[in-house]
């Protein structure tokens, strides 16, 4: 029993840490552009099949279209900015929420035109889980906790040790603070969407790896990142990592444990549900995050 | 390539497709009332819009082992258990939700969509799962089919009219400058003596009945139901997008925004079918990514949409 709790911890860990890239992003566009970036989801997704694209184009492995897909996902995202949330920006934040929704479904439907509706693999073949002490885990799934903690120690190092990452910090905490302090708006800004949009597409690869590609890949986890950002602390990067792995873990546990106790019935199709009641009762009880911060 | 043209030109005018719209037209009413009104961020009307469908069809549809019921009762009970259902849901999430922020009540209300539509997917002895409820009764049963869809696009549209003035009047009178007070300062709704928490519940549960006889009507018109009509694309993106083209706070421009979009979608699937079939869903999506460009066209450049929101609110003194 104690090998099977430990088990869910894993594939909490590992589903943390993709709500973690996708959630970075979103609390610091939150924080610094005030406003819920709903096509974030689906920024993840257009990463995930940049990815593909450069497999299927040129033969090489995911490792190596690991960048190109970062790439195509900063380009998206500075995109709709110039485009889009760019001329809002004078207009209410709830005006730049209805927009992202719009983008959300634009982007999303780009890749089902593209690529098409089928579920699709980076490559087919099964590989045999590894096994050590009864535990289960896939050289896949070991890569991606790896690499989602080096992009985070990176983003650490980016954000505490350079001019760009404190002003975003600054910015995030509060921004009419930071303008007044002469912190270059704009630039603060394009760096947001290259961080969060980086991320996402770093996140958006990671859960294609783990499952399967499909054009609504990151707009099923897109309730899940938006909980762990409020549980984090809106525009608190690291809270938001912080509450990934709470909503990610409890989400696995939740979805699992009855069956672990011996019941014979399953939460795992409202593994959703557990999160978004985790994220209710957040909103109604600390708005601000779990460790302070502002509502 | 002409002939289509026209001929899905002409299609826009088929009852089938008119009454589509007006039920549309009466999801973008019940909206209007919320958003348009008091600026309430509900993202999840396809949960009412659901929950109306489902309790119309579970109580009019004949006895079946296939989902709860049917209890073979009216389609007017049906329609008013829609409303009180689809009301007595919001009341609850309201009584939860309702002091949060504008974003965090989107994020909220997104969720609690998904999981009634999670839960209508899952549940087999409620809903019968994806399979979905099947044989509705229409209220035009006997009739041949075009005389049918037109005698139901009557329906609808005295329907939507009577909400329509219903609504302007609910707008005008004290109890809707209230609401757009407390929409456009609430401090000062607030000074002024207002119990604000109780106005905001009051304009959820009044939009999201609407939006539950919507559903109703809906039922009773396609036939069938099934989880997949309440995903958030049909479920709520499209009526949002309806309401803001048409422009927020303008019972007609709700009503305007339907007819249009609906338009602009039921043209394109004629435009479609001249292509080949293995096309289909490709072409279904460049449909909706049209609709979402117009959203953030009108957003950049019409932002009170085609219809803007009056400012004669009834009462006082104009100058």
């Amino acid at each position: 029993m104690l090998t099977d709790i430990l088990q869910l911890l894993i594939y909490g860990i590992l589903l943390g840490s993709v709500i973690a890239l996708g959630a970075v992003g979103v609390s610091l566009i939150f924080g610094i552009l005030r406003f819920a970036h709903f096509a974030h989801g689906d920024l993840m997704t257009a990463g995930a099949y940049f990815a593909l694209f450069f497999m299927t184009a040129t033969g090489a492995s995911i490792w190596l279209a690991f960048p190109f897909a970062v790439m195509g996902a900063i380009l998206v995202a500075l995109a709709f900015d110039r485009v889009v949330y760019r001329r809002l920006r004078r207009t209410r934040p709830v005006i730049l929420l209805i927009a992202s929704i719009g983008v959300a479904f634009i982007l999303r439907n780009a890749v089902l035109a593209i690529w098409g509706p089928d579920i699709t693999v980076y490559e087919s073949g099964i590989k045999p889980p590894l096994r050590f002490l009864g535990l289960r885990i896939k050289e896949d799934q070991i890569a991606i906790i790896i690499g989602a903690v080096l992009l985070v120690v990176l983003l650490s190092l980016f954000l505490q040790r350079t001019r760009m990452g404190k002003a975003m910090r600054a910015m995030a905490d509060d921004p009419d603070l930071a303008r007044i302090t002469g912190i270059d708006t704009d630039r603060v800004i394009l760096w947001t969407w290259v961080i969060g949009a980086g991320l996402a597409a770093a996140g958006g690869v990671f859960l294609a790896l783990d499952t399967r590609l499909q054009p609504t890949l990151g707009w099923y986890i897109l309730l899940a990142i938006f909980a762990a950002t409020i549980l984090g602390g809106i525009g608190k990067p690291y809270g938001a990592i912080a509450g990934a792995m709470v909503v990610g873990i409890s989400a696995e546990l939740g979805a699992g444990l009855p069956g672990v106790f011996g019941a014979d019935w399953s939460l795992t199709s409202y593994k959703p549900a557990i999160t978004f009641l985790l994220m209710v009762a957040m909103l109604l009880w600390r708005p601000q995050g779990l460790i302070g911060g502002k509502a | 390539m002409m002939e289509h043209v026209g001929a899905s030109l002409i299609y826009l005018l088929d009852p089938f497709v008119l009454a589509f719209a007006g039920i549309y037209a009466v999801m973008a009413l019940g909206l209007n009332v919320q958003w348009g009104y008091t600026g309430q961020f509900n993202i999840g009307v396809a949960g009412f819009f659901a929950a109306g469908a489902y309790t119309s069809a579970i109580l009019t549809t004949a006895p079946t082992d296939n989902h709860l019921g049917g209890f073979a009762l009216p389609i007017v009970v049906g329609l008013a258990g829609a409303v009180v259902v689809s009301g007595l849901l919001a009341l609850l999430i309201g009584l939860i939700t309702i002091r949060l922020r504008e974003d965090y009540l989107a994020i909220a209300t997104i969720g609690l969509a998904e999981i009634i539509r999670l839960t209508l997917k899952n549940e087999d002895w409620l809903s019968n799962g994806t399979r979905g409820v099947f044989a509705i009764p229409h209220p035009f049963q006997g009739m041949p089919a075009n005389e049918r869809n037109l005698a139901y696009f009557i329906l609808v549209a005295v329907v939507v009219v009577g909400l329509y003035l219903l609504l302007e009047r609910a707008r005008r009178a004290p109890w809707g400058r209230a609401l757009r007070a407390l929409r456009e300062r609430e401090s000062a709704a607030l000074a002024a003596g207002k119990n604000v928490d109780r106005f905001r519940l009051e304009a959820f549960v009044l939009g999201s009945a609407v939006m539950g006889l919507g559903g109703g009507l809906y039922a009773h018109f396609a036939g069938f139901i099934s989880p997949e009509v309440f995903e958030p694309m049909f479920g709520t993106f499209i009526i949002w997008v309806m309401l803001i083209v048409g422009g927020a706070g303008n019972g007609k421009g709700a009503i305007l925004g339907a007819f249009i979009i609906w338009w602009l979608y039921t043209f394109t699937t004629g435009l479609i079918s001249m292509a080949p079939v293995k096309y289909a869903t490709q072409l279904g999506a460049l449909r909706v990514m049209l609709v979402g460009a117009v959203l953030i066209a009108i957003l950049l450049w019409r932002p009170d949409g085609l219809l803007p929101e009056s400012r004669d609110v009834g009462g006082g003194r104009r100058k």
